[in-house]
């Protein structure tokens, strides 16, 4: 049974990927993720954890029909570039939607879901999605 | 007669996917009376990328802003759940990490059946007037097995609830008492490879069900000298919609006191998430002063009796998180074959 998911890399990106934390350059003031070692508008290394606000809105999407190993249940898979309520973008999947539902400009809010499971025996990968936002949707 | 513990935030959730039960019986040749027996219309499916982790997150992060508390500020967090996403590595963990309640803290997973939440919960609720912490994080859920064409398949669903304990000066609802009764029954079990559980039919009821919960709740009584009409709600496991009203009927309890916690008809048994999302949502309307008997169940067999007092500060924390019905209300029809493949029914080759 090859492991696929590094559990050294399952370690490392769990505080961003759980609760989705990313690096502000302390520089030039621009927000990153995923985090990365440095600002890719400036390149200064000089960066803070911030944790990013949960709802935001897509601003552009895509539907995998041809998904990648390992992603056949959850397909159509819909992926997203969210832009956060202050500003920051986030490519993540879409869930807890019908790809009929999808539109750019809609409301959507940060959940924890499973990414990715390494086969039947291997470590199972936990990451932010993002869903229709809840109390708006009851609002209307 | 307060104790110096209470729930200071509660938090349910529910997934999106819903399969009815007149579309199981079609598929499993089921005569249509059956499901009608157990009181339930639809039930609660996991979306194919959600868990018991995934739902009792987002169940606790509800009970935490209800709270209004920094996450860190929670030192025990129990996790009470059937359907682990693995067998041997915490859910607790990777719960405790993504709220931001590590490193200091207590954290582990529960097994009683549908009864480990709660089991979960009390321990919370003893830790804190302990005095060993402020906070603690007691979360039930499951994405219920049941063997598919077994009548169990009617109600085996998902959802979860959480509660952060605390003290009873912060609390929206005060721990009066309560009383657990635990014996050795062989009503349901599942083994340890084994993908489903068998039960033994005729057993979950009398000497399981009736004879713990009816045995904790007169227990708890006892112990606080109170009578079924000093309540004003009274939550049961729920693993369909008839034993709840039949449990209280021979307590005493009228259907109408039961009613408002009795979720299992639209959501289906969410096992460890069961009698909790009941009393999650007697908290979303519950007015201060009124006092609510919870009394969850698992197979193997146990049930604790809680008796909660509800304060004044129950008003302003209930719309810092959705409702319980806001979750039952957002809700897809899947037909049999996206329910079987969102449940993993479907056999194939992992690729």
């Amino acid at each position: 049974m090859p492991i696929t998911i590094s559990p050294a890399r399952v370690w490392r990106e769990r505080i961003p990927r759980y609760r989705l934390v990313g690096k502000r350059c302390k520089k030039c003031g621009r927000i990153i993720y995923p985090p990365r070692p440095a600002c890719p508008a400036c390149g200064s290394r000089d960066l803070e954890d911030v944790e990013l606000p949960r709802t935001g809105t897509v601003e552009t999407y895509t539907i995998i029909y041809t998904v990648m190993d390992g992603f056949r249940d959850k397909a159509p898979l819909p992926i997203a570039v969210v832009r956060l309520d202050n500003g920051a973008r986030v490519l993540a999947p879409l869930t807890d939607i019908d790809t009929e539902e999808i539109r750019t400009g809609i409301r959507v809010e940060a959940v924890l879901r499973r990414m990715k499971r390494d086969g039947e025996h291997g470590l199972i990968a936990y990451g932010i999605a993002f869903r229709p936002v809840l109390y708006e949707q009851r609002k209307q | 007669m307060a104790r110096d513990s209470g729930v200071v935030g509660w938090g349910a959730y529910i997934p999106r996917y819903r399969v009815k039960m007149e579309e199981i019986a079609r598929v499993w040749g089921w005569e249509p009376s059956v499901p009608k027996g157990l009181g339930v219309v639809e039930k609660a499916i996991a979306g194919p990328d959600e868990d018991s982790l995934t739902m009792g997150y987002e169940a606790a992060l509800n009970a935490i802003r209800r709270a209004g508390i920094d996450p860190s500020e929670i030192k025990a967090v129990f996790f009470g759940s059937e359907s682990k996403p693995y067998a041997v590595k915490p859910a607790a963990t990777i719960i405790a990490e993504a709220l931001g309640i590590t490193p200091e803290t207590m954290a582990s997973d529960l097994e009683f059946a549908c009864r480990a939440g709660s089991e979960g919960l009390r321990a919370a609720l003893g830790l804190v007037e302990a005095g060993y912490m402020k906070y603690a994080l007691a979360i039930g859920s499951d994405t219920a097995q049941a063997n598919p064409g077994n009548v169990l398949e009617f109600t085996a669903s998902s959802g979860a609830a959480a509660f952060v304990a605390g003290p009873a000066s912060e609390s929206v609802a005060v721990l009066e008492g309560v009383y657990t009764y635990v014996t050795d029954t062989p009503d349901f079990w599942r083994g340890a490879h084994s993908k489903y559980p068998l039960h033994g039919e005729g057993f979950t009821g009398e000497p399981a069900y009736f004879a713990h919960i009816i045995g904790a709740v007169k227990g708890l009584m006892e112990q606080l000298g109170l009578r079924p009409e000093d309540f004003d709600y009274a939550i049961f496991h729920q693993p369909n919609g008839k034993f709840p009203l039949r449990v209280g009927a021979r307590l005493g309890i009228p259907r109408e006191k039961i009613l408002p916690g009795l979720v299992t008809p639209v959501i289906g048994n969410t096992y460890n998430g069961s009698a909790l999302i009941g009393f999650a949502r007697v908290l979303d309307q519950a007015k201060p002063g009124q006092r609510i008997l919870v009394a969850p169940f698992g197979s193997g067999a146990g049930s604790d009796a809680y008796s909660f007092v509800v304060t004044d500060r129950i008003e302003e924390r209930r719309d810092k998180a959705p409702s319980v019905d806001t979750y039952i209300e957002r809700k897809k029809y899947v037909d049999y074959a996206l329910y079987a493949k969102m449940r993993g029914i479907i056999e194939r080759i992992y690729e």
